[in-house]
């Protein structure tokens, strides 16, 4: 098979399962539908793996016209460089382990099949979003993936107590995204509009061969992407829809709302990194979003006692991290910090989901306490996702962490300081997560703990393997000082075939202040291990009821009453004014009309139905009266007008 | 011998017959009740037309008129057929053949 | 007597007998009115040497459909009292309009009366002898006339299934 095939191999498999499973998923046996979904998207990832190990430059697959116009195309392209191959890797290496987890963890599920199905169209939408060569391929992707986080997270639409809350969330995250959406639209209609093409590369040879035509219109085209990316990958102003989307089964959490999708809004501004270089003035905007993202999120998520609300919070930090990065123009070291998040975010959640299933599905850690017994294999991975995240000397989290953070402090101390803050604050939630849960005594109840056991090894085994990319994977990308060849090979890698990754060549720091770096960001790690260590362990300090906190507590556990302050601005006002219209409006004015409308038609056709009044004579004087009308037109027109 | 070679009255004196009997039988045809009489009113009309067209076919020394003509009339036999059917069995099933008792089209 | 005069005698008796078909209030009357209408018709195709349209149109229509017509009164075996009225508003509106008809027609072809003016005396037209109708009958016209026939199949079956006594129900 030669790489075109493959390619598009890859992409159907997953969308031959979501068929599968949605046409005759019901009748067919639970096991043969999970391990189905399953093992699509795992040869998926083998496939791409061939793909990866035999990459040379840039392929691009062309499957069909979709629509030809008078001055351009819209193809479905595929693109396969080392970007789109990076991502979809992580996606369907993740992926795979997040299907096994699933297996496990839906087993007591009606939906089984359901789930699987839209689990395997959001791989599929994914591969497109990735994969697609054009901007058109990707907003179908975008839009795939869109619709399944919806369906997903209202996945519980008729549970008995949470249903509608499901449903809500699930509608509010689609409407945050449709804002975001818009964006996108916009930003494809200027490119039409400006490049009458969408290919990523066409567009970018244009820019690189006159960069000064086109400075005005990037930044416009980039504001919108910009917008784009803050509704699917939750920033500052649309970021209120991820943690509302943990509503979700937590396997989605992990798959979508941390792993893969909500990095969309990253690989959109990696991918455009061409337009983002000519617009200074969008990566300073979104700069200052992904500090003031990181800073809030880590703020909010200080005080939350949903276990997958903190993770969502701190997934909302992370992606705000992401894009700190991204607006100093580290392009590759936001996919490496995208890549290490995968790991252990995905490890977070898939062990939070472990813990939600072992408590027969209670999410409040003020109930938990001191299940490192019961759950020993869970706690271990937890323990180092946690680290990981944390920035704990050594695991994945640390070396991406440093990477944003050195090119921070380069860029500018201020920036370095703030990140710092929030550097801290993920380190102080995240071990107090972990040792509210993990540590002290058992808070809920002898009825629960004799239920609390371990998971099945479908669920454990992702576990593990993702524990052992949490702690390794930073060796793909490490800095210059450890080793001085092999350094930096995964931004070597990306930046050897996509497209406009290598023109821009990130500079790195020199080793001393390198390693100052990392001590500071070792010691803020450690130092917080310490102090997380005391207040919680030795003190049994637990989580606050809402009664006893000061002001600061409160304003994180409310998160800041920014839901408050949106439903104030923008819900109401337009819940008002539909309310009004509907009342006045359509009784009055649209109702009214429409009845005075068909009073008139019925009056009138009451009338004229009066002249079939099926008598041949009269039907034959009318049509004698046509006749001499017809003549006499004739006649006068030939008289007079001849 | 130039007598013969009349073929008797102008051409404006033809034309007017035929359009006085085409007027006539639909003068008949509005006012006549009857549906037999409605149907000879019909044949009426027709000989007018056909009139007319013998007329213009002689006057102009052209055979294909009447040619037409004699198509006319065979449909207007066939024609004429369908209609005395028609007519029968709609006194079968009313007992009349007054055309206003056939007004089941009205609005 | 001139054939001017005998033309202008045979056309004021077409219109009277035409008349008379619309005028007189029993069915059979009128009948026998159209025949003559149809007799003096073929008068006049005769006067035009039209010949073999004469003979036609004395056997088919005086003959055939007439009788046809006379036939389907004796069936019936309608009476006077059976006559429908005509209403005297109808009467005055369907004289109106054909009248009105009539006076539009003449002034439609007013510009043909001028061209015919003086156009009587014309060699006499061999068109509408028998030899020169069957030559273009049987040569050009030949389709139509074999489809004809089938017309007329059609029209007779038609007939034979509509008349045929049998429980048919027309509300």
């Amino acid at each position: 098979m030669g790489k075109d095939m493959l390619l598009l191999t890859l992409i159907a498999l997953p969308l031959i399962g979501a068929a599968i499973n949605g046409i005759l998923g019901k009748r067919l046996p639970k096991i043969l539908v999970g391990s189905l979904a399953t093992i699509m998207v795992f040869i998926s990832f083998l496939l791409g793996v061939t793909l990866f190990s035999g990459i040379n430059g840039t392929t691009i697959v062309h499957l069909f016209q979709v629509a030809k116009f008078d001055d351009f195309t819209l193809d479905a392209n595929f693109q396969l460089d080392s970007l789109s191959i990076w991502m979809t890797l992580i996606i369907t290496g993740i992926g795979s382990l997040i299907h096994l987890f699933s297996m496990g963890y839906m087993s007591h599920d009606e939906g089984y099949h359901k789930f699987f199905t839209y689990l395997n169209l959001f791989i599929f939408s994914m591969l497109l979003l990735v994969l697609g060569s054009n901007y058109f391929v990707l907003f179908f992707g975008w839009e795939g993936v869109g619709i399944c986080s919806y369906l997903l997270i209202g996945f519980h639409y008729n549970d008995a107590e949470k249903g509608i809350a499901n449903s809500l969330a699930a509608r509010k995250a689609f409407i945050m995204n449709r804002i975001g959406d818009a964006g996108l639209l916009f930003a494809l209609f200027m490119m039409l509009n400006k490049f009458h093409t969408l290919e990523f590369v066409e567009i970018g040879k244009m820019i690189t061969a006159s960069p000064e035509l086109y400075t005005g219109i990037a930044g416009c085209i980039t504001l919108c992407l910009f917008l784009a990316a803050t509704g699917k990958s939750a920033q500052i102003p649309l970021f209120t829809w991820l943690p509302d989307a943990m509503a979700g089964p937590t396997p989605v959490s992990a798959l979508i709302h941390a792993a893969t999708m909500v990095t969309a809004g990253i690989y959109l501004t990696v991918r455009s990194n061409f337009l983002f270089e000519l617009a200074p003035t969008t990566k300073d905007i979104i700069l200052v979003i992904g500090i003031a993202t990181t800073v809030v999120a880590a703020f909010i998520a200080m005080r939350q006692n949903d276990i997958k609300k903190v993770l969502a919070y701190s997934t909302v930090s992370q992606l705000g991290l992401m894009f700190v990065a991204l607006g100093m123009g580290a392009y590759t070291v936001a996919l490496f910090h995208v890549t290490t998040h995968a790991f252990f975010k995905a490890l977070l959640f898939l062990g939070s989901g472990s813990v939600i299933h072992a408590m027969s599905d209670e999410q409040d850690i003020r109930k938990m306490g001191g299940l490192s017994k019961l759950t020993p294999i869970t706690h271990i991975t937890f323990l180092i996702g946690t680290l990981a995240i944390t920035g704990f000397p050594f695991l994945s989290g640390f070396y991406s962490k440093d990477e944003i953070l050195a090119h921070a402090w380069m860029s500018s101390p201020i920036v370095y300081g703030i990140l710092m803050v929030a550097v801290t604050m993920t380190a102080i939630y995240m071990f107090r997560l972990y040792f509210l849960v993990f540590h002290g005594s058992f808070r809920g109840g002898e009825k629960l703990k004799s239920h609390v056991h371990e998971s099945g090894l479908s669920m454990t085994i992702p576990l593990m393997v993702l524990a052992v990319l949490s702690v390794f994977g930073g060796i793909l990308n490490l800095p210059g000082i450890f080793f001085h060849n092999a350094g930096h090979w995964m931004s070597t890698f990306l930046e050897s075939t996509t497209y406009g990754l290598n023109q821009i060549k990130p500079e790195h720091m020199d080793g001393s202040q390198s390693i100052i770096l990392m001590c500071i960001a070792s010691a803020v790690a450690l130092t917080v291990l310490a102090w997380a260590y005391i207040t919680y362990v030795k003190n049994q300090a637990i989580a606050k009821e809402d009664a006893d906190m000061n002001v600061w507590e409160k304003l994180s556990s409310n998160k800041l009453y920014i839901d408050e302050i949106y439903q104030t601005v923008f819900v109401q006002p337009i819940l008002w004014l539909s309310t009004t219209l509907a009342k006045q409006f359509e009784t009055r004015v649209l109702n009214n009309g429409i009845f005075r409308l068909t009073s008139a038609i019925e009056a009138s056709g009451n009338y004229t139905r009066k002249w079939q009044s099926g008598f041949l004579a009269s039907y034959l004087f009318w049509m004698v009266m046509g006749i001499i009308g017809f003549i006499s037109y004739y006649i006068i027109k030939s008289t007079f007008w001849n | 011998m130039e007598q013969l070679n009349n073929i008797g009255a102008s051409l404006d004196f033809y034309i007017f017959v035929s359009i006085a009997l085409f007027s006539i039988g639909a003068i008949g045809v509005l006012t006549r009740k009857n549906m037999i009489v409605l149907l000879m009113c019909i044949e009426l009309m027709l000989n007018a037309v056909n009139l007319l067209l013998v007329t213009f076919s002689t006057f102009f020394g052209n055979g294909e008129a009447q040619i037409f003509v004699f198509f006319i009339i065979v449909v207007a036999a066939a024609e004429a057929t369908i209609g005395l059917s028609i007519l029968i069995m709609a006194y079968r099933n009313s007992k009349s053949i007054d055309i206003e008792m056939f007004n089941k089209l009205n609005g | 007597m001139s054939l001017q005069m005998i033309s202008v005698i045979l056309g004021s008796l077409t219109i009277a007998s035409a008349l008379m078909v619309i005028l007189s209030k029993h069915p059979i009357r009128s009948v026998i009115y159209l025949v003559i209408t149809f007799f003096f018709i073929s008068a006049m195709y005769i006067l035009m040497n039209a010949q073999f349209l004469a003979i036609v149109n004395m056997i088919v229509y005086a003959g055939a459909i007439m009788v046809l017509f006379l036939f389907v009164l004796m069936l019936l075996n309608l009476n006077k009292e059976m006559e429908p009225e005509t209403t005297r508003m109808s009467l005055f509106s369907a004289i109106i309009a054909g009248g009105t008809l009539f006076l539009v027609m003449i002034t439609a072809l007013r510009d043909t009366f001028q061209y015919g003016k003086g156009y009587s005396a014309v060699k006499v037209p061999e068109a509408g002898l028998v030899e020169n109708l069957g030559n273009l009958l049987f040569s050009k016209y030949l389709v139509p006339f074999e489809i004809s026939s089938i017309l007329f199949i059609a029209a007779m079956v038609g007939a034979v299934l509509l008349a045929k006594r049998e429980k048919q129900v027309i509300d």
